[in-house]
This record gives structure tokens, sequence and C-alpha cells, in this order.
């Protein structure tokens, strides 16, 4: 096999301050061989998206630094050397590059007719008639439907999944032999990301490039790449041909992210976590079968009766234009039980959870909390109920306050809701909270952005706690967070819940991480519910179309048969 | 018990910012030079440098000390010489009362128009219009007493104004006016514009509606003109007159970008989970928004002093500003611009440079600290 480009020795540092640099890629190769799909998978700080940075030579100047020694050989030059102008030359020509984020990766104020053609004039020399009809088809290639109409959109005109499908038609446009994939499907709902999978992969042996496509999940990593590099902590841990590192792990860290995810067809009573297998292998996992479900003598603390939201947004002087976001949902809460709710962005399920905390104003419906409206009552009567329904948000960088410590995150709820005496009683209780949630007690004294993204959602939920909540909802609560980080605040979840038989409200997109919390499942599709089931049962006989187009959208990593 | 663990204090996002604006040298150095002028100024406040400005310390427009002194002034001839022109200038205007055969009616004129009341209040009313009788009264008295007492320098260290006043004690003492006006006035513009903006920024619906309206409406009248009608109704001229003029009309700027962090902010996850543990309206506009958006304020703060000196000096430069017998460096401009033409520069020199410098570390300072205090640029 034929090496397009390949790493050698690649180290990368970075200038935090003065005196103190970080080495983010120490010294990795690979090979991308050509007309071939080489994933690199990694967790966030792995030198992944570093690596495919430098292959660009887009790192910021002013405070990275390839170090000597270091190649990137394309075609028997070594890009490390070369200067901008050089480089610009290779960018969107022979090596392109596609974004994580489309919205912000297209400029706003020009058609996307126009950026697609202004790529084809600067590199191709192509007149603006040739270049217009070239864009055209383009996005017929990219499977936009009516691209002769939609080469004059502006990007805010199109779905997120169509801007991204001009992300890769404007990174095709010069027939590159490499196509740079950063995360190109971690923003997108999960029935578009097995679509933009599915025109990467069959782009890429139309135009016999090579993709190197980069991911922190390898579950979409199985159904496209040929090759697999994992990398941690910008260290390359295992490297070989997909199939071999799928079934045959040799490194612990590649077994751990394999097991750490929750799976459709099997539900542990803890998920195993990276320590599990880093350490030593000290197995102490659980792995034996989880019982789920609900049974109808199960009490009921929650009940929605045709709750409804609508949203107002101003038209004109005086015009309003009404939008439905939450239609006619009723469903039932067992206590100690927790229901998934799932859709896609604009399903109206976040509404749902913001409605029911009063968050938002309902419009219509009510939701009967041990028999009394929480809806209807007075903030003034809300507030012991708003004490006894608390909410986990998803981003854990935005749901805690920069500016105050620890203590004073845990201890505010207290003192508002006048729980605990004195302050030295409520420093005492967040003191148990932050044990109950596995952080060091040292952790009362510092301020959130000296934690990690995992620690500070352990922060988040350790706030509701401190209230000893009966309802909790999770919105989104662990789809900003690594996969081993995910798994570890499932089994805290899932702890806190044996533990203080707590009701869960569970929001996700992700329906592997649905699957395994929820003993219901409720999908919801533009603000009304699709199908309300027991998981197992949803999950094996799925009654609705909406539900198996869902279900059959989840990447299955490769197990494809099993 | 939990509390006794050992812990070290971990650095709070201000402290960062301070350690980021420590390592910036010339944040440093202009901090340092702000630091100096409001050090002398504080000395000059509690009377211990410059304290007799107002005397008459060297010959009428005495040049600096590196200039030397004037060819035709030299001597005690220059010293009586002086002092006989300072007296011909105090005697002008006490014959004003008593040769005008028309004050009399003037004064019941100026008395009926304005309250009709006896005549004898409106006799001293029309005395006490006459802003400059006190002053001058006192300057006769000091130009009589220097006359006997001492002999006046022929030059001073950075020369001597019309009066033979010290220029540099002058300079010290105006900046007393002219920093404690900018500072004052921002603080009360940025707290006003701070409010206002929280408020309509937080609450939205109609109150935002009716800031946004108020604002509009402020903005629209042309500065000058809000600050004469502002001056109009105040009705007195003094210091405090001064900020409340540049504190009512200054807030604007504050209320726009503070409205819009709030309308920012308010929609933050960590703002809902605020509203989730039922923490109230003023609790989240005031211990959670606002000191994520201070880093603003503190800015916008910083900003508006700067522009407030520089306010201060126009204003008195225009005559809407301190009174006379008060020096700021607006004042001293203003004087300086008659002394220019007899070819008499050091005044202005003196209070243009101590202006210039003192604004220009202002400003590089607050963009240290703007640089400082954004997390996105570190």
């Amino acid at each position: 096999m034929e090496t397009l480009l390949s790493v050698r020795n690649l180290r990368v540092n970075f200038r935090l301050d003065e005196e103190t640099t970080f080495e983010a890629v120490k010294g990795i190769s690979f090979d991308i061989p050509k007309n071939s799909t080489v994933a690199l998978v990694g967790e966030s700080g792995s030198g992944k998206s570093v690596t495919s940075l430098s292959i660009l030579g887009l790192l910021p100047k002013e405070n990275s630094h390839v170090l000597p020694g270091s190649e990137i050989v394309y075609e028997g030059n070594n890009l490390v050397g070369l200067n901008q102008v050089e480089l610009r030359k290779l960018r969107g020509a022979d090596i392109s590059m596609i974004f994580q984020e489309p919205m912000t990766s297209l400029n706003p104020v020009f058609t996307v007719g126009f950026q697609l053609s202004e790529v084809l004039r600067l590199h191709r020399d192509l007149s603006p008639a040739a270049a217009h009809k070239r864009a055209i088809a383009l996005l017929e290639e990219v499977g936009i439907p009516d691209p002769a109409f939609k080469v004059n959109a502006y990007p805010s005109q199109m779905s997120g999944g169509q801007q991204q499908r001009v992300m890769i038609a404007m990174a095709i446009a010069c027939e590159p032999k490499l196509l740079i994939a950063d995360e190109p499907t971690t923003a997108l709902d999960v029935t578009i990301q097995q679509q933009i999978l599915d025109l990467i992969a069959e782009l890429q042996r139309r135009h016999q490039m090579s993709v190197l496509f980069i991911t922190h999940d390898l579950a979409v990593v199985g159904e496209i790449a040929d090759y697999v590099v994992v990398m941690r902590n910008g260290e390359i841990r295992e490297q070989g041909a997909a199939k071999r590192v799928f079934e045959n792990p040799q490194d612990a860290y590649t077994k751990a992210l394999l097991q750490c995810r929750p799976r459709l067809d099997r539900r542990p009573v803890r998920l195993p976590v990276i320590e599990d297998f880093m350490n030593g292998g000290g197995h102490a996992m659980n792995l034996a079968e989880r019982k789920r479900g609900i049974a109808l003598s199960d009490p009921i603390i929650l009940d929605v009766r045709q709750l409804g939201k609508d949203f107002y947004s101003r038209e004109g002087l005086f015009g309003q234009r009404k939008f439905e976001a939450v239609k006619n949902v009723s469903f039932k809460l067992p206590k100690g039980k927790t229901l998934g709710l799932v859709g896609e962005s604009g399903s109206g399920k976040t509404t749902v959870g913001l409605t029911l905390m009063r968050l938002h104003e309902a419009s219509a419906g009510e939701a009967l909390f041990e028999g009394r409206d929480i809806l209807s009552m007075s903030p003034r009567e809300f507030m012991e109920y708003k004490r006894r329904i608390q909410i986990i948000f998803q981003n854990p960088y935005a749901s805690l306050n920069p500016r105050m410590i620890v203590g004073q995150i845990l201890t505010e709820p207290m003192q508002i809701h006048g729980i605990g005496g004195t302050a030295q009683e409520r420093a005492d209780l967040a003191f148990e909270m932050l044990q109950k949630v596995g952080l060091p007690e040292v952790s009362f004294y510092k301020y959130p952005h000296e934690f990690s993204g995992g620690q500070r959602q352990r922060i988040a939920i350790a706030r509701c706690l401190t209230l000893k909540p009966d309802i909790l909802i999770c919105d989104e609560s662990v789809s900003a967070l690594d996969v081993s980080v995910q798994a570890q605040v499932l089994n805290l979840l899932q702890d806190l819940q044996d533990e203080f038989h707590l009701s869960y409200i569970f929001i996700s997109h992700d329906l592997a991480v649905v699957k395994y919390i929820s003993d219901q499942v409720m999908v919801m599709n533009q603000g009304e519910i699709i199908e309300i089931a027991d998981s197992d049962a949803i999950y094996r006989n799925p009654r609705e179309p909406y539900t198996k187009k869902l279900l059959s959208a989840i990447p299955k990593g490769w197990h494809h048969g099993a | 018990m939990p509390f006794d663990i050992p812990h070290t204090v971990s650095p709070s996002l201000w402290a960062l910012a301070w350690k980021r604006l420590r390592a910036d040298r010339v944040a440093m150095v202009s901090l340092a030079i702000v630091a100096l002028f409001v050090v002398q100024m504080i000395l000059s406040g509690a009377g211990l440098i410059a304290k007799d400005w107002a005397k008459e310390a060297g010959v009428n427009y005495a040049p600096p000390t590196l200039q030397g002194p004037d060819a035709e002034s030299t001597g005690p001839a220059a010293a009586a010489g002086g002092a006989t022109t300072a007296q011909a200038a105090a005697e002008e205007p006490t014959e004003l009362p008593v040769q005008d055969p028309l004050a009399d009616a003037l004064a019941a004129i100026r008395g009926e128009t304005k309250k009709p009341g006896g005549t004898e209040a409106a006799a001293a009313e029309g005395q006490s219009v006459d802003p400059l009788a006190d002053v001058m009264a006192d300057i006769r008295a000091k130009g009589t007493k220097a006359d006997v007492a001492e002999a006046r320098a022929a030059t001073l260290p950075l020369g001597g104004d019309k009066w033979g006043r010290d220029v540099l004690k002058k300079t010290i003492k105006g900046s007393e006016t002219s920093i404690f006006v900018g500072l004052a006035a921002a603080v009360v513009a940025t707290f006003l514009g701070t409010v206002f903006g929280a408020a309509a920024g937080y609450y939205g619906r109609w109150l935002d509606d009716f800031f946004n309206w108020f604002y509009s409406v402020f903005t629209a009248i042309p500065y000058l003109l809000l600050i004469l009608a502002v001056a109009a109704v105040l009705q007195q001229k003094g210091i405090m007159t001064i900020v409340l003029i540049l504190g009512l009309t200054g807030w604007t700027g504050v209320f726009r970008l503070i409205r819009g962090e709030y309308l920012k902010h308010k929609g933050r996850e960590y703002v809902q989970a605020a509203d989730a543990i039922g923490a109230s309206n003023a609790r989240r506009m005031f211990v959670h928004i606002l000191p994520n958006v201070s880093h603003v304020v503190l800015v916008q703060l910083s900003i508006l002093t700067v522009g407030f000196i520089k306010a201060e000096v126009i204003l008195s430069f225009l005559g809407f500003g301190v009174p006379v017998d008060v020096v700021s460096w607006g004042s001293m401009l203003n004087e300086a611009q008659n002394e220019l033409i007899l070819g008499k520069w050091w005044q202005l020199a003196a209070a243009g440079t101590a202006m210039a410098v003192l604004v220009t570390a202002f400003s590089l300072f607050t963009d240290a600290l703007r640089d400082a205090l954004d997390p996105k640029l570190k």
C-alpha cells in the first residue's frame, strides 16, 4: 500500500506563560496510505486536533512550536519547514479540512454559492461563470436538494446537516488527495450524523482520496475507518487495522474506550471505567445484568397531563408568530425510576424539562406532584417544590458561576431554602456531598475553572443533592463529556438513585446512554410524544417508524453482527 | 472538622487577572504614573503640599527658572513695578460700584425681574451676582501685604501666572480638582449606567422598552446642549455641580454595554441554575451576574475617568466649569489663552503636559486592564 502522508516523530509544544510549556504532542508517528480512511481517536486533551492542525500548518504561531526533528512528509516534501506561501498552495487544493461546527465555519454574509466558487477561483483559476456551474455540480454531489436554487441561499437558510454538506463540498471542490475531517458529526443529530458519515465514505471511494477522520467516538469510527490510531495525552497508545483494533485490542486504554460506552445489547450494573483497565486491571467490575422497567404497582411521584408550551416571536410591528414547542405531552414518572426522554434537536425535550422546573411558564396542562399541580401554584407555594425538583444542565463549563468557590456554590442553595441552621452546618453538609460525588474535600476552596469537565458535572450534581430533591432532571447532562468520564458520571447517577431512591427524567439525544440508564423511554419529535414504553421493549420492538429511524441511525461500532 | 483540612487559597479570576496585569510592563509603568498623580492629589487635598498656591510668590508672569528672569524686570525695581501693576489692576474693579451711576437702577431692575422683594435684598443680590467680588477683595489684601511684607522672586520653577502665583503649585492644586471631578463623575455615570442597564437587560419587556426609549431620546440631544441644560437647572457653579453634570449625561455608553451583557448572561446556564435552586431576581442580578460583568464595568469606569478629566478641562475652558476661586487644569488653560498672546507659554505647557501625561497613562492602563480581564485573549 502506497503512503500518501507520513507523520514522523511529531512533537508540538504550547507555551502557557513565560516559563512553562506544555507538550501537547509527544513524538508520534503514523502513516496515511493512499485511498483509505484513517481514524485518529482520542478524548479531549489527547492532542488529536493539534496533530491535524500541524499537518496544515494552522497552529497558532504566537504560542505553539513544532520541535525540530518532527517530520510530516507529503509527496517527498517535509511540510514542517514550509513557509506560509507554499503551505497555502497545498491547503484547499491538495489537503483540505472540514471542521466541527458548520455554523461558525461558513461566512454568514455570503451565499454558499459565492463561498464555493471563491475556493474554485482561488485554486483552479476558473471564470466566475464556470465556477458557479461547478458549485452547483458540487452541491448536487453532496446531496443538497434543488442545488440550482440552493446555490444562492445564505448559510442561515440551511439546516445544520446541509451546512455541513456545504462544508464538505467546499473541501472536495479542488479534488484534494487528503481530506481532514475534525469531528465533522459531533454537533449533529444522530440521523444526520449517519447521513454525513455515509457521504464521506462514498466520496472517499468515488474520488479515490484519503481521509483523516478525527473523533472522540470509537463507535463512529467502526463504520468508516480502515486504520485506527488511538491517542491519549499526546502519545499513541495503539494503531493498526480497524478490524484488528476493534476485535483484538492490545492496549488497556483502547480496551477501556471500547467497554466504557453503554451498549444496546448489554446493561451491566455498573459501567466499566478507565481505571478498571489502566491500573493493573483490578477487576472489581460488576458486569451482571441490571434489571430495568416499571411495574404498574410503582407509586407515581409526578403526573404530567397535556403539557403545552408556546413561544411567540415578534413579527413586524405588532404581529406575533406562535410556535408550539411542546404539544399535549402526558406521562407518569414512578418514584425511584428513570424516564428517558429522547429526540433530535428541536423535538421539545429540553423545553419539557425547563417547563416542569418552571424556568419557562407552561402554556397549557398540569403537572401533579404528589397530587398537587405545581404549574399553577404561586411562586411562594412553589418554593418548597422547587427544592424537590432539581436540574443538571448539559454544559458543566457554563452552569457553575465562575466567580464563586465551590463551597459558595454548594452552600448557596441551602442558604436560600433555609437548610442547616448555621454556616458551619451547611459547610459540613457541603463536605458530605463532595464526598458523595467523589471529590476531595479540598475542592471546597477551589474555583470551577480548576476542575475538568467531569469533575464540574460532579459539582453540579452535588449542588442539586444539597437540597435533597426527589426528582432530578438531567438535561443532556453527560453529552458534553468524554466517553470515559461519561461512564463515571452515569455510574454516579446510578449509585445515587440506588442510595436515595431518586426519580430521574433523563433527557438526551444519545440513544445508547438513554437505553442504559432508563426504565421507561419516551420518544419525542416536533413537540409531540411519538412513543412511550419500557426501555427494553422500545429498543427490541419499536412500533413507530420514527423510532425505527432513530434506532437504525445509532453507530454500531464494530459489533455489526453482535 | 473539615474546615481544618489543609488547603491553599486558590487564585480567583481576579487574582489571575492581576497576575496577567503584573506581567505587563506598560501597565505597571502607567499604573505607577497614575498612582503618583493620585498620591499627589491626596497630599494636596490634605493640605500638605501646594497649600499656598494662591500666594503671589513671584513677579507677575515670572518665567521658569531654566529660562532665567526677564530682561526688563530684574532687581527690586521689578518687584516694585510688579506691585504697582498689581495694585492698578486691583484698583480698577473697586471703582466699578462707586462710579457706575446706573448701578443702583440696575440692581433694582435685577431684583425686580428675579424676585419681587425689598430693595435691600435686591441690592444685596446685585452685589453677590459679581462672583469676582470676594476674590478681588482677597487679592487686593494680599497684594498690599506682599507689597509690604516680602520681596517676590524673579523666577519660579515652572514660571508664574498673571498675578505671579507659582504655576507648579497651581498645577498640583489643579490636579486635585481635575482628578476628583474625573473619578467622581465616572463613578456616578457608571453607577447609573450599570443599574439602568442591569434592570433593562435583566427584566426586559416594558422596562427595557422604557429605558431604550429614554436612552434614545437622551442621546439624540447634542451633548453640549445637554450639559448647558443641566448646568442651567442646577443653577450654581461648583465642583459638585460639574460632577453631577458629567455624571448625569455620561451614563449612556455604560448603559448600552451593561444592558447587552445582562441580556447575554441572563440566558446562561449558571443563571438558570441559580433560578432552579430558588435564587431571587435581585440575587441573580447582583450576586450571580454582576461579578461576571464587573470587568466590563471596571473598564468603562476607567475609560470614563479619562474622558471626564478631559471634559472638565473643556468645560472650564468654555467657562462652564469650576468657580474662579478654584484652580483646575481647565481654568489654567483658560487663563493661558490670553497669556499666550503675550508670549507667556509656561502655564499652558504645565497644565497641558500634566493632563497629557495622566490621560495617556490612564488610557494605556485601561487598555492593559481590558486585556488582563478578558479571558479570551489569554
